[in-house]
């Protein structure tokens, strides 16, 4: 386990420095900074001051060291657009995010295991055949859409709830179901394929013919044995949404996260906080990797010698 | 033929490939099918709602857009860029990434660990925001973003096709054409690559529709195609803003992309099932049970 851990703390290390080094060799090789942060038609000697001010005049070899160090550092330098350090921006819109993806990958597991145990209870079944069927129009509408859908019609038609923005539990609502569904989707899918798996085991059968009633083998022993493979899928839900697929979902409903700023950040052309943004969000993604990675050795005995494959 | 009859056989994967047909037909045909030009703007005719509708003219059936352009013309012209973009990507991805797995697979060793240690850690990144970032420096037009969508994507091809060689190359057949002196590109195409044909394609159809729901995130985001060109996702994008007088405008192209992509989707189910044999012996053996339970219990 020790050094299992190592080695996965040594490979997100990689893939940090991965993702840093494409940003720093795609903005600063194959674009020019100068020219993606000021106006078109700005004169050529604020263009040189400007460059002189943030160091883009050095040498690359010396850029890229300094920027290494900074990242190591946690100092993206100062947002353009809000003339402010970027991470306190980032440190700032963080949380929003947060609340979002795990709000809505639990409401999708809480949600996803019920209707995917019925739908395996009977395969083939009227309710199996719903459920496969809402689950694929759920992987197949695009997200923004849903979530334009559903302020059309909760909030403009109906005035049931607010259109964008944070602050209530109301504002909650809409969003989270947004980020839900197609995780919610997937899960299903992943719930009744794994329970029909146990259900035509051995051990369900020997339990039924003790006698034991069907609710308690399918909950307790069913159940537990399909633990694994719904986690695993739940937790690259959770990834995926850490992963800036909150993008969409936080620009539609106007929610003040990560995604949001990395949007905003784009637009104005705000290099630095995009950055900062990125480099968040791939750390996020590297420390919820080892984390799930660890917790999957807890649950399943089965996973505990082996390393990755 | 057999193909073709079991086909119809299912009725939702019959659904699939009807839907499926309709784009590729709407998007080769579109200067035919389509009642105007894409970009044709009649400012007089602004926000027209659909035919069917109070103040609807049977000249724009699904009414007119802020600049007074017709709404069923765009989608068919929207069509091209989804089918243009998705099919791009599955392309080189396709490419790259099954002859990265195959190479990854064949060969063993360190060239082995290396391509998977570099696909692992590809994996782990953050994809869309990278997309992002670079359409944001390099600009956005359409090989960019299938350029940039193929990178993306190119990782799910290589675990498949490297785990697929894995399970072929100590096959007999395999070994018999190493002994007889083939190199290992002569193994690779001739021998293992037409073997590999069902799982690559059954994927290639799913990743199809992921292609196209993230180019239509991307054109949503502002980040894709660009106007005054057109696509689903950049329509959705424009008639948000007048969602409250003119819902016709983030409703159809919406419906286009989730119609568009359920119907790969439910292809790429069947082709799962069918071109797997067990999976293929249970859709049997549940379709006899079928008939003999219909007919009833013999005399």
């Amino acid at each position: 386990m020790g050094r299992y851990l190592v080695n996965r703390i040594w490979h997100g290390l990689i893939v940090i420095f991965g993702v840093t080094a494409i940003v720093f060799v795609v903005t600063r090789l194959v674009g020019d900074p100068v020219s993606v942060m000021l106006p078109i038609d700005a004169p050529a000697a604020q263009r040189a001051q400007f460059s002189h001010d943030l160091g883009f005049d050095r040498p690359l070899a010396a850029q890229f060291g300094d920027f290494l160090v900074d990242s190591a550092r946690l100092d993206f330098g100062q947002s353009m657009w809000q003339r402010r350090p970027a991470m306190e921006i980032v440190r700032e819109k963080l949380p929003a995010t947060l609340q979002l993806v795990f709000l809505g990958i639990v409401a999708a597991l809480v949600l996803a295991v019920p209707i995917g145990v019925l739908a395996a209870m009977t395969p083939g079944g009227r309710l199996d055949k719903a459920a496969t069927l809402i689950s694929l129009l759920g992987l197949s509408m695009p997200q923004f859409w849903l979530g334009l859908v559903l302020i059309y019609v909760l909030a403009v038609r109906l005035h049931w709830l607010p259109t964008s923005g944070i602050g209530t539990p109301a504002h909650l609502v809409m969003p989270v179901i947004t980020m839900a569904l197609p995780a919610l989707a997937r899960l299903v899918m992943t719930v009744r394929s794994a329970m029909i798996e146990e259900l035509s085991k051995q051990y369900v059968k020997v339990a039924l013919a003790k006698g034991l009633p069907m609710t308690r083998v399918v909950a307790v022993h069913g159940l537990r044995n399909a633990a694994v493979p719904v986690l695993t899928i739940a937790g690259w839900e959770l990834i995926r949404g850490l992963a800036g697929y909150s993008v969409v979902v936080e620009t539609v409903f106007a929610w003040p996260g990560l995604g949001l700023t990395a949007v905003q950040a784009i637009s104005r052309h705000d290099l630095f906080l995009l950055q900062a943004v990125v480099f968040t969000v791939a750390a996020m993604v590297v420390v919820t990797n080892i984390i799930l990675d660890c917790l999957y050795q807890l649950f399943d005995p089965r996973l505990r010698l082996g390393g990755p494959a | 033929m057999s193909l073709a009859r079991e086909l119809w056989r299912d009725k939702t994967a019959c659904v699939g490939f009807l839907l499926v047909l309709l784009l590729v037909v709407t998007a080769a045909l579109a200067p035919l099918l389509a009642p105007y030009e894409a970009t044709a703007q009649v400012l007089r005719e602004r926000l027209l709602p659909p035919a069917w509708l109070d103040g609807g003219q049977s000249a724009h059936w699904l009414g007119t857009d802020h600049l007074g352009r017709d709404v069923l013309s765009r989608l068919i012209f929207g069509s091209r860029v989804s089918l243009l973009v998705g099919g791009g990507v599955v392309l080189l991805a396709g490419a790259f990434g099954t002859l990265t797995g195959m190479l990854a697979g064949y060969l063993g060793g360190r060239t082995d660990s290396v391509i998977m240690r570099w696909v692992d850690t590809q994996v782990a990144f953050p994809g869309l925001l990278l997309a992002l970032v670079i359409l944001m420096v390099v600009g956005s037009n359409l090989t960019s973003l299938v350029i940039v969508l193929s990178l993306n994507g190119w990782m799910v091809y290589a675990r498949l096709a490297r785990a697929t060689v894995l399970g072929l190359r100590r096959l007999p057949y395999v070994e018999a054409a190493e002994m007889m002196g083939c190199g290992a590109a002569r193994v690779i195409f001739r021998h293992l690559l037409p073997n590999m044909v069902s799982p690559m394609v059954t994927l290639a159809v799913l990743e199809f529709a992921r292609i196209i729901l993230a180019e239509a995130a991307l054109s949503f985001l502002g980040m894709g195609v660009q106007p005054p060109g057109t696509s689903w996702g950049l329509d959705v994008s424009i008639g948000k803003d007048y969602m409250f007088r003119a819902w016709w405008l983030v409703t159809f192209p919406g419906a286009a992309i989730g119609l568009s992509v359920l119907g790969l989707n439910l292809l790429a189910s069947w082709l799962r099932v069918i071109s797997d044999p067990h999976e293929r012996d249970r859709h049997l053996a549940r379709r006899v049970f079928r008939r003999l339970a219909a007919e009833g219990p013999p005399p």
